[in-house]
């Protein structure tokens, strides 16, 4: 019954997502108020009923109904409760389902927050976001209904992959969706405004926010994402170039692109043109981030499911919503007009180049993760592009980019005279070339790499301390109040500028010095690595709740100093009898150290894996400082200022 | 000097097409060192595969032919598309999911003595995935299979 009562809520959350995409916006054509009206309530209506079938579906789970076939594959009677809530987005039917319901969040969200919007514009916005709802949901009752019954019941479930079975798997997609999806607010905002032809400054105003906090969820997702594929495969690997890491780094890229761009489009009046279309691709690509990773095109962990009337359905949905949107573009862009004018050395111009680096950094990932499946879907033979191709795209383009980011802030608009710029930076340059040629001599093996790693990070970090020494102690006023003088989103740009300095050091630290062994070891035996002992204490066998696993014992020890205890587990989970790797890891501030079971040998031996990872936990410090740097900026005044205001009026 | 804003915007776009000309060309040129390509352990047999760069192959793993060397590290298995079979090393860990008799894909080189020394495996990652690459070189030699009855004379082993 309960299952009944969710697919009936989709179907009525269908009807009421068409009412929701066509009325509002025929009614702003029209200058209907009541027709306009109808967007609010049931924006509303459709969250309630979305919801309401995602209840039903996580009850399902936590239920055990076996007799619903998306529940009996995706989960067991053994799995723990928490597992089995969020297997309602382990696999292909819920995922979409939780898609739908964030679109709808970000819906009611827009819905309540837009009171400072005109009417016709928050009726195109809230009815733009109801026809991308209407193709989820089209989606989901025609061909992969997650409410779908299994007659005969199963008996227990097929149970969740065990790769899935981890805390990760709570945080990580719904950060990661929230991000993707949040984007579309962005995209309903900029459709609205070119079919309304009201491109200015305001546009980009009310952008703003709802492109960060997306921005700052993805950040968050991807990093969540990165972390777990460290911890949970067993190699060490924080970044693999997979399709499906590739899928959401796209939007991530286009989207950093764009919050800067809307940040001129915003000050300035200029690059109104770019960034709607920025905007549309930074949405699209979301969308093809989940035709990749859903639709079962990939040869990956994440593509769950192999059914070509669900590709054929994504490719229709996509071509009809890119296509459409980008003719729209070509459409009315004519109409934008020019913004300000600025010089050929200027923060515009820093800030273009910045996003034309961002934008080229995409394309080369697109081309990277489609082509392959282009080429074998019209026959040409199976290829892949692994990450050498990766890494050689991506060092050249984001070196210049990322040297940008130390100039940007000090240049001004408009107009910004090369000669005081040099001076202004004199020291941070100086700073960090002298650190790029020093550090790896102190640390061993000067190489090209790590000079340019090291260069790049310290550049970042030491402009961004002169920006900050320049604005608190140069002015002649006392430091404490220039601190709270500058906006919170001044404080948000240098602290997630920071971030990526942190980030890019962690990455070349740890690709340049980490170190690992692979051992055949007994009880007993001591393996070393980066003047560390570890000996393996033994191998012991332990039950969890639905698998058994050999965990070893570890002790690490440096000069006979006892250090920490690892606990690597080899498990093997009983419904789907697959085995996983649980790597034990020692987390610190200046390395981890990471073991992982191989295989158990003859004679009682394990094939040992080791690894020692200097600075590795600063790649993901780094990205939490950028989702940081966003919160801030999302709270400024300016924005609740504009929300009084509306309210005052 | 003051330059009209006209020359100015053509500096500008010269500029930004000069650089974007110049990342196409970068991005092409390491896609195309870096592609890297599949072929059917009846291709690796039948020396129709480069020497000296990597490629993939794919298959199944041949029952009872996992061997390990003394130091507990190296592998030695070997991988068939029902028609032909390649041995194979590999130094280090296998997949979690490395099983015989079930999908595996190998990127590595072959050297002069036909072994396939692989630098990576990759295993499928549930008990009913199969690799696509492994299951289209079981597709292809099943194919070549039939042909083969059917055409007999042609079929003379290399």
């Amino acid at each position: 019954m309960i299952p009944e009562i969710g697919h009936f809520a989709l179907i009525l959350a269908l009807l009421v997502a068409f009412v929701q995409g066509t009325f509002p916006i025929i009614g702003a054509a029209r200058g209907n108020a009541a027709w306009m009206g109808l967007a609010k309530p049931a924006a509303r209506a459709q969250f309630l009923l979305i919801v309401l079938a995602f209840f039903c579906l996580a009850y399902a789970f936590a239920a055990k109904d076996y007799s619903v076939l998306y529940v009996a594959s995706n989960s067991n009677s053994q799995l723990p409760l928490q597992f089995r809530i969020a297997a309602v987005w382990g696999g292909h039917e819920g995922s979409l389902l939780l898609w739908a319901l964030i679109l709808s969040l970000w819906t009611v969200a827009v819905s309540f927050f837009s009171k400072h919007l005109p009417d016709d514009m928050r009726a195109r916005i809230l009815a733009v976001m109801g026809l991308i709802s209407i193709g989820f949901l089209l989606f989901m009752l025609t061909v992969s209904n997650p409410f779908e019954r299994l007659i005969p019941a199963a008996m227990d479930g097929r149970d969740l992959n065990p790769l899935l079975q981890d805390p990760g798997m709570i945080f990580h997609p719904p950060m990661l969706y929230m991000g993707y999806v949040g984007f579309s607010v962005a995209f309903a905002i900029s459709i609205a405004a070119l079919l309304g032809g009201q491109l200015d400054a305001a546009w980009a105003r009310w952008s703003r926010p709802w492109t960060i906090l997306a921005w700052v969820f993805l950040t968050t997702g991807i990093m969540a994402g990165s972390n777990w594929a460290y911890y949970e495969l067993g190699w060490g690997g924080w970044w693999f170039w997979d399709a499906v890491e590739n899928a959401s780094f796209m939007p991530w890229l286009v989207g950093t692109a764009l919050i800067h761009s809307l940040a001129v489009t915003e000050k300035r009046g200029s690059f109104k043109a770019w960034t709607v279309l920025l905007a549309i691709c930074a949405f699209s690509l979301s969308l093809l981030g989940t035709f990749l990773v859903r639709s079962g095109v990939l040869t990956s962990v994440h593509a769950f499911a192999t059914d070509p009337r669900r590709g054929l359905f994504i490719l229709i949905f996509l071509v009809v919503v890119i296509g459409g949107s980008l003719a729209l573009f070509a459409w009315r862009a004519p109409k934008i007009g020019r913004g300000g004018k600025f010089d050929v050395v200027s923060r515009e111009s820093f800030l273009l180049a910045n996003n034309v680096l961002l934008a080229v950094a995409a394309i080369s990932v697109l081309l990277g993760t489609l082509y392959p499946l282009f080429l074998d879907a019209l026959g040409g033979g199976k290829i892949s592009v692994g990450p050498p191709y990766f890494d050689s795209v991506f060092v050249p383009l984001m070196a210049p980019a990322v040297f940008l980011m130390g100039v940007g802030p000090f240049a001004r608009w408009k107009q910004a005279p090369l000669p005081e710029l040099a001076l202004r930076l004199r020291w941070a340059l100086g700073v960090s070339v002298a650190t790029a040629i020093v550090l790896p001599l102190i640390l061993g093996q000067w190489t090209p790499m790590k000079g340019l790693g090291l260069f790049l990070a310290f550049w970042v970090i030491a402009t961004t301390a002169n920006l900050l020494y320049q604005r608190l102690f140069v002015t002649g006023k006392s430091w404490q109040t220039q601190v709270k003088a500058a906006s919170r989103s001044w404080w948000g740009m240098v602290i997630a500028h920071l971030g990526i300095g942190i980030f890019v050091l962690g990455v070349t630290i740890v690709k340049s010095y980490e170190s690992e062994i692979a051992v055949r070891m007994h009880p007993g035996d001591v393996a070393h690595l980066a003047g560390y002992d570890f000996t393996l204490n033994g191998v012991k066998e332990v039950k969890g709740a639905n698998y058994s696993a050999a965990r070893g014992e570890i002790s690490v020890s440096r000069n006979g100093v006892q250090k920490t205890v690892l606990f690597p587990e080899k498990r093997l989970y009983t419904v789907t009898n697959m085995p996983m790797t649980e790597a034990g890891i020692s987390p610190g501030i200046l390395h981890d150290l990471y073991a992982s079971l191989g295989e158990p040998l003859d004679d009682g031996a394990w094939s040992v894996r080791i690894y020692y990872k200097p600075l590795v936990e600063w790649i993901w410090i780094g990205c939490l400082m950028m989702a940081f740097g966003g919160l801030l900026a999302l709270s400024d005044r300016r924005y609740r200022l504009q929300k009084r205001r509306a309210e005052a009026n | 000097m003051a330059l009209k804003a006209r020359h100015k915007r053509f500096i500008l776009i010269a500029i930004g097409l000069a650089l974007v000309g110049l990342a196409a060309t970068l991005i092409l040129n390491a896609f195309r060192s870096n592609m890297v390509f599949f072929y059917t352990p009846t291709q690796v047999v039948a020396g129709e595969v480069p020497q000296g760069t990597g490629f993939r192959i794919g298959g199944l793993v041949v029952a009872n032919s996992l061997k390990r060397d003394n130091d507990g590290l190296t592998v030695r298995f070997a991988v068939t598309d029902t028609l032909k079979t390649v041995p194979v090393t590999y130094k280090g860990i296998l997949p979690d999911l490395f099983k015989e008799g079930k999908g595996v894909v190998a990127q590595g080189k072959v050297g002069a003595d036909g072994i396939f020394v692989a630098s990576d495996v990759l295993a499928k990652h549930d008990e009913n995935y199969m690799p696509p690459e492994a299951a289209e070189a079981l597709k292809q030699a099943n194919a070549k299979n039939n042909s083969m009855q059917s055409n007999a004379a042609l079929a003379a082993p290399k």
